[in-house]
C-alpha cells in the first residue's frame, strides 16, 4: 500500500485565553500556516477534511456543520471525528492508505478558555447511573480520579512522589525552550510539593493547566509529497489506538490503552526495540505521573524504571530518552483534543530540524502519544520518521 | 418471500405487554441536570459588526478577490479562502430574499399572531450575504419575496450590540 507523508503543518500560540478571536478565527490562523507551509491552496488541492472537536467542549451542537469555512473546505468531503488529533490523523492515514484521496487536512483546537463550568461538563463524562451521583453527592472535582489512577500506579510500581513530581519540574522548564507554550517556568522540587495536594498523592502543581490553541496537518500520499516540496518528507510509519473499559473501578495501574495502541503502532511500523529505535518521544503528561506510565506502556521502561530513570536523569534534554523536549501538557497546556497533535507537531518539528532551541541533533525516528484525559482510558500513538 | 418468513417468523407478542402504572414505578430513572455554561467571544469581524449596530450601522467586509461584501463580516471569505480586506458601511436597507410566516412557538404551541421570519440581501452586497431578521409593519400575505425593505432600530439609548438593536424590517415606502 502507498505511503502516507506530513506535507504540512501548522499552529497558533498556546495560550490560557483567546478572548481576541472566536474559533473560527483561531481554526482559519492554524490553517493558513499549515497550507503555506504545504504550498497548497485548500481550494483547488485538499480532498478531504477532518476536524477533531467534541459538543460539549464547544457548547453547541453537531459542531461539524461549523467547520468548512475556516479550513476551506465549503463544498468539500468533511468530517469529525470525536475523539483527539491523533485519532483524527488516524482516520486521515486511512483514507489516503486506502488510495480514496491524496491529501487530507485534520484539524484539532482548544476553545476551552470558552467553557465556564469546565469541571461540571468533564464530570458529565462520568457514567451517570453509577458514577455521576457519587460525584455530584459530596460535590468532588472530578479529577479525583487521576489521585486514584496515581495511588494504584504508584502502589503496583513502587515509583516515589519525588520522581513524580520531577516530572513537573522537568516540563515546567523545558516548556521555556518552546516559543509556543504559555506555562514554562523555573521551579523547584520544592515548590510542587509546596502547591500542595489536590487528590493525594497527586500535587496541584503537577497537573496541567488548560490553554487555547490550534493545529492543522496536512497529510498527502508520499509519491505525490515528493513532486509538490521540497521539505524533507516525515512518514507516517504506524498509527494506533485503543479504549479500555470506561469501568473507573475496573482501571489497571499501567495504562493498558497506551500499551496496546503502542503495539498496533509499533507492528505496522516496525519498531521491535523502541528505546534504540526511538530518538524523540512525546507522551502525554496532563498529570505529571502520566509520562512515566506512559513511558512504561510505550515499552521506553519496564514497570517501575521510569520514576529511576527521570531521576537518574535519563529522561529529558540531557537524557538518553528525549521526552516532552516541547514542554508536553504540564508546558503547553491541556489542550484537550489538540493536546495529541500538539505532541505530533513537536515530533515533526524534531524530525524535520525545525524545533529551535530544543532540537535532538539528527532525530530520525519519533513517537507521539495521546490520552483523552479523563475520566476515560483512551489513547492513541504514532510512530514518524525520515527515510531520506 | 417465503423464506423471508422463515427468516424472521411471525411476531411473537403481537398484542405486547400490557403494563399498568404501578409497572412503570419499577423502572429504575436516575436524573441530573447539565450545568454547562459557556462565553463565546465573538470574533474580530462580529465584534465590530455589533459594535455598529450599537450606532445604528450595518457594516461588512469585502473580499477583494471575489468582491462579495460580507454581512455579518468575516475576517476571511470561505469561497476564495483568503483574508477579507475592507470594511464597508451598507444603507442597511435592501429586499427581502427568503421569508417564513411561523405559526408554532418554541414549545410547538400554535399562535395567534404568526411570525414573520427571513432573510435580507442588503443593498450594495450581492445575494446570499445578508441576514435572517424579523420582518414587522406588514401583513403576512403582503410579504414578498422580492420586497424592498428598511431597518426599523431600536432608540439609540436602549441598543446593546446585538441582532436584537434592530426591532425588524418593514416595507420600504416609495
Ligand atoms: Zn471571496
Amino acid at each position: 500500500m502507498r505511503d502516507v507523508v506530513v506535507l504540512g503543518v501548522g499552529a497558533t500560540a498556546f495560550t490560557s485565553q483567546t478572548p481576541e478571536v472566536n474559533w473560527k478565527e483561531l481554526m482559519y490562523e492554524a490553517a493558513v500556516k499549515a497550507y503555506a507551509d504545504a504550498q497548497i491552496d485548500p481550494r483547488r488541492d485538499v480532498d478531504s477534511f477532518i476536524t477533531c472537536a467534541e459538543d460539549f467542549w464547544e457548547g453547541f451542537s453537531i459542531f461539524d456543520e461549523f467547520t468548512p469555512d475556516q479550513l476551506g473546505a465549503v463544498l468539500r468531503p468533511m468530517m469529525t471525528v470525536c475523539g483527539d488529533g491523533l485519532q483524527g490523523l488516524a482516520n486521515a492515514y486511512m483514507q489516503i492508505k486506502t488510495g480514496l484521496f491524496n491529501i487530507v487536512v485534520v484539524e484539532a483546537h482548544s476553545k476551552i478558555s470558552e467553557l465556564l463550568t469546565y469541571e461540571h461538563v468533564v464530570e458529565m463524562a462520568y457514567d451517570p447511573i453509577y458514577e455521576r451521583p457519587l460525584s455530584a453527592e459530596r460535590n468532588v472535582h472530578p479529577y479525583y480520579v487521576a489521585g486514584l489512577e496515581m495511588n494504584l500506579y504508584l502502589h503496583a510500581t513502587g515509583t516515589t512522589e519525588e520522581q513524580c513530581a520531577l516530572v513537573a519540574v522537568q516540563n515546567r522548564r523545558q516548556a521555556l525552550n518552546n516559543p509556543r507554550a504559555p506555562y514554562g517556568a523555573r521551579l523547584g522540587l520544592q515548590e510542587i510539593f509546596h502547591s500542595g495536594y489536590a487528590f493525594t498523592p497527586l500535587k496541584k502543581w503537577e497537573i496541567a493547566s488548560r490553554a487555547d490553541g490550534c493545529i492543522v496537518f496536512v497529510l498527502a500520499a508520499a509519491e505525490l509529497a515528493r513532486r509538490l516540496t521540497k521539505k524533507p518528507l516525515v512518514y507516517v510509519e504506524g498509527i494506533g489506538w485503543s479504549s479500555e473499559s470506561p469501568w473507573i473501578a475496573a482501571r489497571s495501574a499501567d495504562a493498558g490503552y497506551a500499551r496496546r495502541a503502542a503495539q498496533m503502532a509499533y507492528r505496522q511500523a516496525g519498531i521491535t526495540n523502541p528505546r534504540r529505535q526511538i530518538d524523540v518521544i512525546e507522551v502525554e503528561d496532563r498529570f505529571a505521573f502520566k509520562e512515566l506510565q506512559h513511558l512504561e506502556a510505550l515499552g521506553f521502561a519496564r514497570p517501575g524504571e521510569a520514576g529511576w530513570l527521570m531521576q537518574a536523569g535519563a529522561i529529558g534534554p540531557e537524557g538518553e530518552l528525549k521526552v516532552n523536549l516541547s514542554g508536553g501538557s504540564l508546558g503547553c497546556g491541556d489542550l484537550i483534543e489538540a493536546s495529541a497533535l500538539q505532541r505530533a507537531l513537536e515530533i515533526v518539528l524534531q524530525l524535520r530540524g525545525e524545533a529551535g532551541a530544543r532540537q535532538v541533533p539528527n532525530a530520525r525516528v519519533g513517537v507521539a502519544q495521546s490520552w483523552r484525559g479523563l475520566p476515560h482510558g483512551t489513547g492513541a500513538v504514532a510512530v514518524f520518521a525520515r527515510r531520506d | 418471500m417465503a423464506k423471508k418468513h422463515e427468516l424472521f417468523g411471525p411476531p411473537l407478542n403481537p398484542l405486547g405487554t400490557r403494563l399498568e402504572a404501578e409497572d412503570m414505578e419499577k423502572i429504575a430513572h436516575v436524573r441530573a441536570k447539565p450545568n454547562a455554561k459557556y462565553a463565546w467571544a465573538a470574533g474580530a469581524a462580529i465584534s465590530r459588526f455589533l459594535e455598529e449596530l450599537k450606532n445604528g450601522r450595518i457594516i461588512g467586509r469585502k473580499c477583494a478577490r471575489c468582491e462579495r461584501v460580507l454581512v455579518p463580516p468575516r475576517m476571511f471569505c470561505e469561497r476564495c479562502f483568503q483574508p477579507t480586506t475592507e470594511w464597508v458601511y451598507l444603507p442597511g436597507t435592501g429586499v427581502v430574499e427568503t421569508f417564513s410566516i411561523s405559526y408554532i412557538d418554541q414549545n410547538a404551541n400554535r399562535v395567534k399572531e404568526p411570525i414573520l421570519v427571513g432573510v435580507v440581501a442588503f443593498d450594495g452586497a450581492p445575494p446570499h450575504c445578508g441576514i435572517m431578521h424579523y420582518f414587522g409593519e406588514v401583513k403576512p400575505e403582503e410579504l414578498k419575496i422580492g420586497m424592498p425593505v428598511e431597518p426599523v432600530w431600536k432608540p439609540a439609548e436602549e441598543r446593546v450590540g446585538s441582532v436584537l438593536d434592530i426591532k425588524y424590517f418593514r416595507p420600504r415606502k416609495k
